[in-house]
């Protein structure tokens, strides 16, 4: 019995492939508390951006995944080779302070699970730093990553808690296909985090990584596609039922914000006394996986990119660069954390809009690179495919000028903030009061208001 | 004049001059013709308005940081050409194979030499840079004047590959031929280090490298690079030059790597391959992969029960190819029944007509080919072993495990 139970799980690691460990780490410390916040804050409203971002999502996935197959090359040795050094060199500067960003609220989320169970962060943040650092340089990182990989199935407990605490079906089904778009900075700030934290521009460079180490040539690249795509659906269920969770645990007795991990662990109050267990476990789990992978990561895409040695098989000597590179990041992406009232969940929170801030840019690269027919040959883009992806980059870069335009506003009330408020104040409010019990009196900034006049949205009653 | 070095850096942008001093545009990109020279620059290629022109090497008077000044302006406007290797598009920022070195690295920078003669100066590659001194050029270039720059990277430690121990990557054999790449670089290496190469490059231009190598080299590269990866590259090949390589590995490697490919595809080139290793290989692929029989190699030597020493070393001298990694005799009656093992530096401090089997340790260690890789390296640790001979079902010799067999065993784990 034990022994058929030991085949079925070979059989079912040697099928994981780079499509479902990168959609597994996609669902990170960063990806558990955009969707906590989003649900607790916002209820069911942000359900309907889970389709579009999945639609996003296996569109880029599955062009990094291409680009990898036919071309043998990850995408920053792309970059380089087609658009040179210093395109190559300032595109890796955004990456490596985005990435340390996300490193720090990986470190977080580490922090913030062991936080539940009263263990200082000061205890476990150098621990987990030191072990992850090992884990990774001496080699066993791969034997370890199995472990990761099965334990990520902590996150059907969201699932499971779902359905116990009985959300309004209704209600979440209807909000998954109906837009709600709202001119109000912590909601724009929410969407751009969730685009951000579902397709996050690392995981580009290192899913295309993993598809050229894993050898899948054009020819097997048919099958692999396959994978990539169940991947990032199940990444966007997982989100889903993580929204669906806090929206009714949370949202539904009064939409707050996400302060720590405790509040965040609510979602999975079914679980009565082990509910804290569970969340903590999910979210160290991931955090610490994630820790393992990302540092390395972005090291090996810029070394790749800008031609250092790289590789832990190496020496130090034989690849400096490299060894310092991601030893820094361990480093100081644990050390900040240890910064007295460090604020842990706002910080996860930013790195993810930091992600989605940058993710733009480096789908223009992407869809340049697979449109070139000499990289590509038969396998560039179809037009239909290009629509969606430059729609893509179009709406990105709409919300983050949206964002940036809204901050700054922000950042001058001075300037602007004249007694009885010469700026438009519009009460955002959602069309049925009677469920969606909360408003918010926001500043409307002239350019908001401008830009929702001209497209013609009314959510708001002026 | 004491530089008398200029980066590709420096040379990008440089004004180029006509006979009255009038400038006509600025380099844009240089082209070498390996076939007629291996290093100098023979066009240089220059946008003014809407098109680039082409300057010969024998156009040109001077070049200097001050700007190329021509002595011949009969300018040709710029065809692409087959046999140029342009060094911004073809070499810059892409990988090269650095034969010293032995790793692949990615082309920053290069480095010429300004040759000086009667009727006008050439330049010549020298170094192909790579490393932080040539990125910081490559950062400054066009924003920062060359000269400061000069004297900024001094700060950084120069890290550069002599130009005649690069060796270009180009996938497609017929530009290959028309750039005069050849293999001579790789050819000379360890085939082990030039394996770590092929593994990082990208299949296409493995195949590249395969297809155009003597097939000897191959072989031995092949057999040095991970499982995966051979097969790969022997899926990718022409089935008629995958079995001239197959060929020339040892029957126990070929076996290995033919287990690894898609049935159907090893099938093809067993099919192609001559009859004796074809004979060799097929019976060895008939054992299980992590038995014995699947772990042995069939490169041994066994001589009949009365050999004495000096008869060895005439059967020795007759088998030169194999002494490099051999250490272990064995002596087998008239049925090839496996009688006795012995070491071969015992043979040189015994006289010529004592019988072999004299000097043959009391115990005889010996596997069958059924037996399993655990029991086989508990053996290799208990008995301090170097080679273990196998025996088949009948008692007949069948091959030998070598150490480093079982070496590569343990590391897989």
């Amino acid at each position: 019995m034990l022994k058929r139970f030991r085949y079925q799980i070979a059989i079912f690691l040697s099928v994981i492939g780079p499509g479902l460990i990168t959609a597994n780490v996609d669902n990170d410390s960063g990806g558990i508390l955009t969707y906590s916040q989003a649900g607790a804050k916002y209820g069911y409203l942000p359900l309907w951006t889970l389709i579009p971002i999945t639609l996003l999502l296996i569109v880029t996935q599955e062009m990094s995944s291409r680009m990898g197959a036919v071309t043998g090359k990850g995408l920053s040795d792309l970059i380089r080779e087609e658009f040179g050094l210093r395109t190559t060199f300032f595109l890796m500067i955004a990456l490596v302070l985005t990435n340390f960003t996300n490193v720090i609220a990986e470190f977080a989320g580490i922090a913030s699970s062991l936080e539940l169970f009263h263990i200082s962060r000061y205890i476990s943040v150098p621990i987990c730093a030191v072990a992850v650092w090992f884990l990774v340089v001496r080699g066993n990182y791969r034997s370890v990553e199995k472990i990761f990989l099965v334990a990520c199935f902590l996150y059907v407990t969201y699932i499971i808690s779902a359905f116990l605490l009985k959300p309004d079906w209704k209600e979440a089904a209807i909000y998954s296909v109906k837009p709600i778009l709202m001119f109000d900075t912590d909601y724009i700030t929410m969407l751009i985090a969730m685009v951000g934290t579902s397709i996050a521009p690392w995981m580009q460079f290192y899913l295309q990584s993993a598809i050229v180490e894993k050898g899948i040539t054009a020819k097997e690249y048919v099958q692999s596609r396959v994978e990539v795509v169940v991947g990032c659906i199940l990444t966007d269920v997982v989100a889903f039922f993580i929204i669906v969770s806090c929206a009714t645990a949370i949202w539904a007795h009064g939409p707050k914000d996400i302060n720590d991990a405790a509040d965040a662990a609510v979602a999975l109050k079914p679980f009565g006394q082990y509910a804290y267990l569970l969340f903590s476990a999910g979210l160290f789990n991931a955090s610490f996986f994630a820790a393992c992978i990302l540092p390395l990561s972005t090291v090996f895409t810029v070394c790749e990119g800008l031609g250092f040695e790289s590789g832990v098989d190496k020496r130090f000597e034989e690849a400096p660069e490299f060894y310092w590179l991601y030893t820094l990041l361990v480093v100081l992406g644990a050390g900040v954390i240890l910064w007295p009232n460090f604020p842990l969940i706002k910080m996860i929170l930013a790195s993810q809009v930091l992600n989605g801030v940058l993710l733009p840019f480096v789908l223009i690269y992407m869809v340049i690179l697979i449109n070139k027919k000499g990289l590509m040959k038969e396998w560039t883009n179809s037009p239909a495919y290009n629509a969606v992806a430059w729609v893509s980059v179009a709406i990105m870069i709409g919300l983050t000028l949206a964002l940036a335009s809204i901050t700054v506003k922000q950042m001058m009330p001075q300037a602007k903030a004249s007694p009885g408020g010469s700026a438009p104040v519009a009460q955002v409010q959602s069309h049925d009061p009677s469920r969606h019990a909360f408003k918010a009196n926001v500043p409307e900034s002239r350019i908001a208001h401008l830009f929702r006049q001209a497209i013609g949205i009314g959510k708001f009653t002026d | 004049m004491a530089d008398d070095f200029l980066f590709l850096t420096e040379l990008l942008g440089l004004k180029v001059h006509d006979l009255k001093g009038r400038r006509l545009g600025v380099v844009k990109d240089a082209a070498i013709v390996p076939l007629i020279h291996p290093s100098r620059v023979d066009r240089f290629l220059v946008g003014g308005g809407w098109a680039w022109l082409t300057v010969r090497h024998d156009q040109v008077r001077s070049i200097s940081l001050d700007g190329i000044y021509l002595k011949d302006e009969q300018l040709t406007p710029y065809h692409s050409d087959e046999y140029m290797l342009r060094l911004v598009r073809d070499l810059l920022d892409q990988q090269i194979i650095d034969g010293q070195g032995r790793k692949v690295v990615r082309v920053t920078d290069v480095t010429f030499s300004i040759e000086h003669a009667s009727d006008g100066d050439s330049i010549r590659i020298v170094d192909v840079d790579i490393g932080l001194r040539s990125v910081l050029r490559r950062l400054a270039q066009g924003v920062v004047p060359p000269q400061w720059v000069r004297r900024m990277q001094t700060i950084i430690a120069p890290h550069s590959i002599v130009w005649e121990d690069c060796s270009i990557i180009e996938a497609d054999p017929q530009r290959r031929l028309r750039l005069n790449i050849s293999n001579k670089i790789l050819e000379r290496m360890h085939p082990a280090d030039l394996a770590d190469i092929v593994e990082d490059l990208s299949p296409d231009d493995r195949e590249a490298i395969f297809e155009t190598m003597d097939s000897e080299v191959a072989a031995d590269t092949l057999s040095e690079i991970e499982p995966d990866v051979q097969a790969s590259i022997l899926e990718s090949l022409e089935t008629e030059k995958a079995a001239d390589i197959v060929e020339e590995m040892s029957p126990h490697e070929a076996a290995d790597v033919l287990a690894e490919l898609q049935e159907q595809t090893s099938e093809d080139i067993l099919e192609e391959m001559e009859v004796e290793p074809k004979a060799e290989v097929e019976e060895l692929l008939e054992y299980k992969e992590n038995s014995a029989g699947g772990l042995m190699n069939t490169e041994y030597v066994a001589l009949p029960e009365g050999t004495t020493v000096a008869g060895a070393m005439e059967a020795l001298k007759a088998n030169e190819e194999i002494l490099e990694s051999l250490n272990t005799l064995f002596l087998v009656d008239v049925h090839d029944q496996l009688k006795a093992a012995i070491p071969l530096a015992r043979l040189f401090t015994a006289a010529g007509a004592t019988p072999l089997r004299e000097l043959a340790p009391d115990t005889l260690i010996h596997v069958d080919v059924e037996e399993r890789q655990d029991r086989i390296t508990e053996l290799f640790d208990k008995y301090n072993l170097l080679t273990l001979p196998v025996i088949d079902a009948e008692g007949k010799l069948a091959g030998v495990i070598t150490a480093d067999e079982v070496i590569s065993l343990l590391r897989e784990k």
